[in-house]
């Protein structure tokens, strides 16, 4: 055996001890300190456990009541959304049920409606807080994207959808709601200025956008907010699947009607 | 109230010239006949045309030389690899080890951010230096607004030993004396003389020379979306074939837990 230190895994997030017998097995695990086995299993919920593995800390009442609150609003988008589509299309063909949060999370990762949308709009709530003025001026005069990135520039102010009418009610409900529970002023002065907002983009505030307020009240960094709206929309997509699988692509939409090969 | 989404002449209406499958049996692929007029290329012809609309054997011989040469070392230590050997001794599906490896190579310090990067950066800097801008003015306000080039610069070592290898090939098609090669390596004598002392690195290399066939970074960052599979799925067989579970086991006490010793009780 050499003597050389071995190369490790450095986290602040996680802590194990050894079994006696074992030192590839884990006698305790400790998530930010707190015993996940001997402590977390009884006297947690998932929600608090979710919001300490991303921030270390365990959260306020008020702070769970809002990211419960979130996960209920974003658990299912829908057999409509692009991203549950996408699972849907992997369950028809029986593919593997990973391939179907797989087709989920990179539809679900886009500009429009997915994670990096909520991403940049966490940046815009970075850039201006609640200065009206300052809303205005982003939106008017976008940030621009210095070189070429895999991610395409944004087509619309992320957190609107340019593709809406008017503010759904469920969006008006969620905000509503989660800006009653919120130990934050960002859902509030969101929900206080939409129309304002709204007025300025030309389109109506999404679920993105809610959700983008909802992760700025919990003080979540962007990356995070991405990463946790991918994970709190997986379960519609995850259902929708195995339903989808079982009643087969002959009850599934082709668009057989629909397409058009033009010269 | 009446209102209508714009949504609504989308709706079971989704025209294109891409192409697509009539069920008559025909198959069209950017307005060319699957089966009769394109059934005789090699499949990196077919990609190429799929993906930019190209019909040049002489791109597709030279993109093929760089996914050989460049893209596919078969070590389960590369970061996108890993996730594929990862999957074989975790036992899971092939296609998914592969989907998870490729997914992960649109990485920022290797992969697929690089080459659409690196061909940005050389289109951007070609069009400055028009204007007038020397290559030290370019290279320096690149690196004072992104604190990196891509293309220059490596994880683990400097210098790339794929470089000599692709230009060898490239020269060999008659590619390799454009105006981008040519600036590739001008930016490369320049950092060199600087504290960073960045070498070239091959997604550089591949950028400019398919630069100068006109390829642009999207083209190529299209192009080089599957190039990784070769290095990807002998990983994956290698790691399946062996004990499951033994890809590089880690004991708890390679956890280095710096910060969160103290234990804390949850309250009810």
């Amino acid at each position: 055996m050499s003597n050389e230190p071995k190369e490790t895994v450095t986290t602040k997030i996680w802590s194990e001890t050894a079994e006696r017998d074992n030192p590839f097995a884990a006698a305790s695990c400790h998530c930010a300190g707190f015993d996940v086995y001997g402590d977390l299993l009884k006297n947690a919920t998932y929600i608090d456990y979710l919001y300490l593995l991303f921030k270390l800390e365990p959260p306020t009442e008020n702070q769970t009541a809002l990211l419960q609150g979130l996960a209920i609003a974003l658990a299912n988008p829908g057999p409509r959304d692009h991203s549950v589509r996408a699972a849907m299309s992997s369950g028809v063909g029986g593919s593997t049920h990973a391939a179907a949060l797989i087709a989920a999370i990179s539809v679900g990762a886009g500009n429009l409606g997915g994670s990096r949308e909520v991403f940049h709009a966490i940046e815009y709530w970075d850039r201006c807080g609640i200065d009206l003025d300052a809303w205005k001026d982003l939106i008017e005069n976008p940030p621009q994207e210095g070189r070429m990135d895999v991610w395409q520039p944004m087509e619309h102010p992320p957190g609107f959808d340019p593709n809406g009418v008017n503010c759904p009610t469920p969006v008006v409900q969620t905000l509503t709601h989660l800006a009653d529970v919120s130990p934050g002023t960002h859902l509030s002065w969101l929900s206080k200025n939409r129309p304002l907002l709204e007025g300025y983009t030309g389109y109506p505030l999404a679920f993105s956008g809610v959700a983008a307020a909802a992760f700025y009240d919990l003080e979540f960094q962007a990356e995070q907010a991405e990463m946790l709206y991918l994970l709190l929309r997986l379960p519609g997509a995850a259902v929708h699947a195995l339903e989808q699988e079982k009643l087969g692509w002959r009850k599934y939409p082709f668009f057989s009607k629909g397409f058009k090969v033009t010269e | 109230m009446t209102v209508h989404s714009k949504f609504e002449r989308y709706e079971d209406n989704w025209q294109t010239s891409m192409g697509g499958w009539s069920p008559e049996g025909e198959v069209i692929l950017r307005g060319k006949a699957l089966f009769t007029e394109l059934n005789e290329k090699t499949w990196m012809e077919y990609l190429l045309f799929a993906a930019t609309g190209r019909e040049s054997p002489k791109i597709a011989r030279l993109m093929e030389a760089m996914w050989v040469i460049c893209t596919s070392f078969p070590d389960p230590r590369i970061w996108n690899n890993r996730i594929a050997a990862l999957a074989g001794t975790a036992r899971s599906t092939g296609v998914l080890a592969s989907a998870g490896a490729l997914a992960v190579t649109e990485a920022t310090i290797f992969g697929l951010k690089p080459i659409k990067g690196a061909t940005d950066f050389f289109y951007r800097a070609e069009g400055r230096m028009t204007q007038g801008e020397t290559l030290e003015e370019i290279v320096q306000s690149e690196l004072k607004q992104f604190r990196s080039v891509y293309g220059y610069g490596r994880p683990i070592i400097n210098k790339d030993e794929r470089i000599e290898p692709m230009m060898e090939f490239a020269k060999s098609l008659g590619c390799g004396n454009g105006k981008f090669i040519q600036l590739a390596f001008d930016v490369e004598r320049y950092l060199l003389q600087t504290r960073l002392r960045y070498r070239m690195n091959i997604a550089a290399v591949c950028a400019a020379l398919l630069a100068d066939e006109g390829l642009t970074p999207t083209e190529f960052y299209h192009m080089a979306t599957l190039a990784f599979t070769a290095g990807v799925i002998p990983c994956f067989i290698d790691a399946e074939d062996k004990d499951e579970g033994s890809f590089f086991p880690l004991r708890i006490s390679r956890i280095n837990s710096s910060g969160c010793e103290g234990l804390r009780k949850w309250r009810k």
